[in-house]
């Protein structure tokens, strides 16, 4: 299948487990096995504590629209989807943030609303990528 | 750093021989003309140069090279555009180590006509978690800080469009400027959307130029050919690279730490300067900074581009140089603003001086408020 977006690259092996799950259908995320820190991006040491001892776990789904923008031109040339499109920032519910696009929404800042409530929304790519694309709580 | 207060000046400045949209001139062109200028500013030869600070593509030892010195100290610091301006502070704390005698600080940017630029260089993090989203360039990811700062203290898009039109303002009065035509807010508010909250006017140039600073001690800089602009305090902190990393995102704590430093080592407060440098690259970040550097209580660094305040003939002139808005900004904007401050000092300025500048702020970001470099800058050497 052709991608309509570029394809995430490198592929990291200390974030195997977090591409792992998103072809499951999961939103894995990295917790400290020593502080219990939740974090992304995927890394062999926690920010909070440094401890070198990492699992994961599997994410909600649910977060909070930290921040977006309506990108009216693309600012690559592997991105195929017409524009305007909603970048965001997304606040998971078990604390990190991650860069994203809300989907399912009226590209206008009327609409869209720092702080509303999101949910992922799983969307394959190509078999080897699905990418955890967030919408309005309850859209669709 | 206190002892480090003013035992260093900066001697000379200077642009490349063209700054704008140049076709003809390669990166490292840009580099060669205006260390050759800067030089011929403080009165010295570039054979005088033992120390060479630069950043970007370029390493330090290529431009050695590309002049024909061997540079018995060299400095590749490469966070982002502010990065000159923190080499100010590596240059003083070399200088007083006698690791060198005079010390070079270069920008050349081929930043809008590509000449003899290296590919560009993504750092591993964004290809994977925010490439495939749609972002690219800075200001798909400065709107994301501009957004939540309205959201969370109520700015509005009049407001940064202000900025731009206080910035325009100053560059009507600067003859190197490349944007020199009035402006209103509602010619930024009805410029071409980029990407929302940014109209094209909300954001900086991208231009080709260099620029250079060229530094000696004290005792040394009264010897050089013009009047000594002292380095009298200097900053400089790192927060974050990707900006879900950032703890706040309407403050910029890397600011707030540079400045704090800067301020220490200077022995000043907010009050006591007259002129002041911001980075400029979106219309958003220089009231940020005001805010982060605690000149403003969050929400109303807005208000110091009001009529009056940063304008010409203002009480607080800001961005007199017309800024990487209005003037040039070639992707590593952070030299021209060292520039400005200098000539300002120095009573160069012609129709945009401002009387009786004494004491100028020079502060810089490194990506999006990742990394901040700050200067304190001053025409005496009071200790």
């Amino acid at each position: 299948m052709d991608a309509d977006r570029p394809l995430p690259s490198p592929l990291t092996p200390e974030a195997k487990p977090f591409w792992d799950g998103l072809r499951e259908g999961k939103l894995r995320l990295p917790r400290c096995a020593a502080c219990g820190h939740v974090f992304f991006y995927p890394r062999v040491l926690c920010p909070k504590c440094q401890a070198r001892d990492i699992g994961w776990i599997e994410a909600s789904g649910k977060g909070t629209l930290h921040a977006f923008e309506i990108s009216y031109q693309t600012f690559n040339r592997a991105w195929k989807i017409p524009p305007p499109y909603v970048l965001a920032m997304i606040q998971l519910a078990e604390g990190p943030r991650m860069m994203s696009n809300l989907i399912n929404v009226a590209p206008d800042p009327k609409v869209i609303r720092c702080d509303m409530p999101v949910e992922v929304v799983f969307t394959k790519v190509t078999d080897e990528v699905t990418l955890p694309l967030f919408q309005p709580e309850g859209a669709r | 750093m206190k002892e480090l207060r003013n035992t260093v000046c900066i001697v000379g400045v200077d642009e490349s021989d063209e700054i704008g949209i140049l076709p003809g001139k390669s990166q490292l062109s840009l580099h060669l003309e205006a260390v050759s200028n800067a030089a011929r500013d403080a009165g010295l030869k570039v054979s005088d140069i033992d120390g060479v600070f630069t950043a970007g593509q370029h390493s330090p030892a290529l431009l050695g090279e590309a002049l024909g010195i061997r540079p018995r100290v060299v400095d590749g610091t490469t966070v982002g555009g502010c990065s000159f301006i923190i080499m100010v502070g590596h240059a003083v704390a070399a200088l007083n180590h006698g690791l060198c005698d005079v010390a070079v600080i270069s920008h050349g940017e081929s930043g809008k006509s590509q000449v003899g630029v290296s590919p560009r260089r993504d750092t591993s993090l964004t290809g994977p978690y925010e490439i495939p989203y749609g972002f690219g360039g800075a200001p798909s990811y400065f709107g994301m800080i501009t957004v939540r700062h309205m959201h969370v203290h109520g700015t509005t898009l009049e407001q940064w469009a202000q900025v731009a039109v206080s910035t325009r303002k100053w560059a009507a009065l600067n003859p190197k400027a490349r944007m020199r035509e009035p402006l209103t807010i509602a010619d930024v508010l009805k410029s071409r959307p980029v990407v929302y909250p940014f109209n094209l006017l909300n954001i900086c140039l991208v231009t080709d130029a260099g620029g250079a600073v060229v530094l000696t001690r004290a005792d040394r800089a009264k010897d050089c050919a013009k009047k000594p602009v002292y380095v009298r305090g200097a900053g400089e902190a790192t927060e974050h690279v990707m900006l879900t990393q950032m703890r706040d995102l309407t403050f910029s704590e890397a600011t707030r730490m540079s400045g704090e430093k800067a301020f220490a080592m200077a022995g000043v407060t907010h009050g006591d300067f007259n002129h002041i440098m911001l980075y400029d690259a979106f219309t958003s970040g220089p009231p940020i900074m005001l805010e982060s550097l605690g000149f403003a209580k969050r929400g109303e660094g807005v208000h110091f581009f009001e009529e009056g305040r940063s304008t010409p003939g203002g009480s607080l002139p800001i961005n007199t140089n017309g800024g990487g808005l209005s003037y040039t900004h070639t992707g590593m904007y952070g030299i021209f603003p060292i520039i400005e401050a200098t000539r300002q000092l120095r009573g160069e300025c012609g129709p945009r001086q401002v009387p009786g500048a004494s004491l100028s702020l020079v502060n810089g970001m490194g990506g999006m408020l990742s990394a901040a470099g700050t200067l304190v800058l001053s025409n005496d050497g009071v200790r």
